[in-house]
């Protein structure tokens, strides 16, 4: 189970929802005999899923492991863990999940600011480089985590200065960046400028129609670029490892412990993790059907 | 700083010397224009004419590149697009799709911090009768409504001059005459200064107390639409707004009513002052509704120009008229519009024909007609976006 597949989840939950809506099923004509397809299909989906789903049912499932050291056999049913996450090891799992979070946050926020200004900026005014600033910022996706990890501690080694929370920061912010840039140049590529026009002309000053128009506009590929850089962030561990120093995270929490197993504890963060990812889709999508319910109830 | 009272009557627009040039190309040449408070103007012209732009520098989304601009007296060049008592009717409409229609309406007002705006915009969309769909969205309302509500959202701010681009332009011909109507009808009532831009020479005609032709960045000629119609003082003119048979020839005889010029032999006379030129070389034209399709040789011809034997090479009906094309041996082809008085078309293909008119209804022309030209129609403002674009990106990414 990894991160990046939650991010998965979250994202297609966000960005394609507005497109399911619209969709409609197709009346595929019957055909009388039953074909190899037909069973083929669904079988070969249902063992994918399964393959897929085996990893996070375990992880689930053995959250509520009654186990002692390693958490390999099954020892009977208990809310211990659930109950006392933080009260193993003088809480090391927790220690390493907040710090997680507030790497995952900072990351987040400010790859979100920089790489939305970028965004615009690319999108709507040509300057010089313009085409080279687009290139290079596709870098970090194309290159090895390894070597970018490599790169940058060698960097810091270089410049003195010590490993730490900030960085990590600084390294998750750098690769974050170029995902939001690249989410939100879409979103700002659809936006009709004259909607930004028509708002001037109604007498709105250049920090009104950026907070009352292009702001709102924009702010679905916004949300949708955080979600992504948080997860990214959250999620890293090769970039992590090499730029960390003494701080440990959530992934290398688990990577560390994983040689002398891994405590029933991280089971129960990851299994959290999960059900708060797959509750905001469920809820997002909910209040959008509820949504589309009320708008055609009110259309007749 | 917005402009916070409402403008009480409509203003005068002055443009003086305006020029723009964007990288590559020249939108406008040399433009002096004024527009009288409360009335009707329209800037009709094809695409890449210049019209757009000059909209948009009066609403401040462009700078000139030189020249002033006055609205009500008052020099606006270097106010922003906020700053000026100025609205507009996007032709997209250009409604904020993540604010419901009341809250699209009252978006001026509540920029200006004007009082009652909710009351307001609900009284704007009253006029346009829309008032019953104020909690909707724009997306959930048919093009029709949506351009009442960009119409709304505009007029609810009084502003002392509305610009309109080509507003109507994505309706289909029913709805626009019916919005057409509705426009005029709110101009009169609200009595604010409408500049309208549009390719569309019938409704240029049919809204406006003054049209302006424009054509490569200049106007061409500017005049009441019935004035422009059956004076054309250009060939430009006289082919875009309706269309006209022309002839050119060298002046053989002149006295103080009229001119006659030789066209291939024929003799056609216009009245001196319905011609821009008097001597050399001259282009005169007229109308084809003017022009009388005859299948005998006409007898008496006086105060008339009469050409033929000619032979009809087209003919195509269309309820109302029938239009006949017709070859002239030595002059070329002609149009001919005949109203169908009897049933159906007097002459077939490859009749012997001969054409006759007034010689009051021919008008002499300043210039000649360059090759035939096409005016593309529909895809006017945006081919003019797409240039500018096109035309910015080289400047930029070439230095």
């Amino acid at each position: 189970m990894s991160g990046e597949g939650q991010a998965g989840v979250v994202l297609s939950g966000f960005t394609n929802s507005e497109e399911g809506e619209r969709r409609r099923p197709v009346q595929v004509p019957r055909r009388r005999r039953v074909g190899l397809g037909d069973w083929l299909l669904p079988v070969y989906v249902t063992l994918a899923f399964i393959f897929l789903m085996i990893p996070i049912a375990y992880t689930f499932i053995f959250s509520f492991n009654d186990s002692l050291k390693s958490n390999i056999s099954w020892r009977g049913f208990t809310l211990d863990k659930w109950l006392n996450v933080c009260n193993v090891e003088g809480g090391a799992v927790c220690e390493a999940f907040a710090n997680s979070i507030v790497i995952g946050v900072v990351a987040t926020v400010v790859a979100t600011v920089l790489g939305t200004l970028i965004a615009i900026a690319l999108v709507r005014y040509r300057f010089r480089a313009r085409s080279a600033i687009s290139l290079l910022l596709f870098l970090p996706m194309a290159t090895p985590e390894v070597v970018l990890g490599a790169g940058l501690a060698a960097q810091f080694l270089a410049a003195g200065v010590p490993k730490d929370m900030t960085t990590i920061i600084l390294a998750h912010t750098m690769f974050c960046i170029s995902f939001v840039v690249v989410t939100v140049k879409a979103r700002v590529a659809s936006l009709d400028p004259a909607l930004e026009e028509a708002g001037r002309d109604l007498y709105g000053s250049p920090q009104q129609v950026w907070w009352r128009i292009t702001f709102p506009l924009l702010l679905p590929g916004i949300m949708a670029a955080a979600l992504l850089s948080f997860a990214l962030s959250f999620d890293d561990f090769i970039i992590t490892n090499f730029n960390s120093g003494s701080v440990t995270t959530f992934p290398k929490y688990i990577y560390i412990s994983a040689s002398r197993g891994i405590p029933a504890e991280a089971n129960v963060i990851a299994s959290a993790v999960f059900i708060i990812a797959l509750a905001v889709v469920v809820i997002n999508q909910v209040s959008r059907a509820a949504r589309a319910k009320r708008l055609a109830k009110e259309l007749g | 700083m917005a402009v916070r009272e409402f403008a009480e009557r409509g203003a005068d627009l002055e443009l003086v010397g305006i020029q723009k040039r964007f990288p590559g190309f020249t939108a406008i040449e040399e433009l002096d224009l004024t527009i009288p408070a409360g009335s009707f103007f329209a800037l009709l012209g094809p695409s890449g004419c210049g019209k757009t732009t000059t909209l948009r520098l009066v609403a401040g989304l462009e700078e000139p590149t030189q020249g002033r601009i006055l609205i009500g007296g008052r020099d606006v060049t270097d106010t922003r697009a906020h700053e000026r008592p100025v609205n507009t009717v996007f032709q997209s409409y250009a409604l904020f799709p993540h604010m419901s229609i009341i809250e699209n309406v009252a978006f001026g007002l509540k920029r200006r911090r004007i009082d009652d705006a909710q009351g307001k915009a609900h009284e704007a969309l009253r006029l346009v009768e829309l008032d019953h769909l104020a909690q909707r969205r724009p997306a959930q309302l048919s093009g029709g409504q949506q351009q009442r509500v960009a119409l709304a959202r505009a007029i609810v701010n009084r502003p002392a001059l509305l610009l309109l681009d080509e507003p109507l332009g994505a309706l289909d011909l029913k709805l626009r005459r019916q919005m057409q109507l509705e426009l005029k009808t709110i101009q009169e009532e609200v009595g604010l200064t409408f500049l309208h831009v549009t390719h569309d020479q019938e409704e240029a005609m049919t809204m406006a107390d003054t049209v302006a032709v424009m054509n490569k960045g200049a106007i061409e000629q500017m005049g009441a639409p019935q004035e422009l119609y059956e004076l054309p003082r250009t060939a430009f003119v006289a082919n875009f707004l309706g269309q006209s048979n022309l002839f050119s020839g060298e002046v053989v005889s002149s006295n103080s009513e009229s001119i006659t010029i030789d066209v291939a032999g024929h003799p056609i006379t216009v009245p001196l002052s319905r011609s821009q030129r008097h001597q050399g070389e001259v282009t005169v034209g007229v109308r084809p509704e003017k022009v009388a399709l005859h299948l005998e040789a006409p007898l008496d011809d006086s105060g008339r120009n009469s050409l033929g034997p000619a032979r009809v090479i087209d003919v195509s009906f269309s309820g109302v008229s029938t239009q006949y094309i017709v070859s002239v041996p030595g002059i070329g082809t002609m149009t001919v519009f005949a109203q169908n008085m009897g049933f159906g078309p007097v002459a077939v293909e490859g009749s012997e024909v001969w054409v006759s008119w007034d010689v009051a209804h021919g008008f002499g022309l300043a210039d000649e007609p360059d090759s035939i030209e096409r005016f593309p129609s529909d895809d006017d403002t945006r081919t003019i976006a797409v240039q500018r674009r096109e035309a910015l990106i080289s400047e930029l990414e070439g230095d």
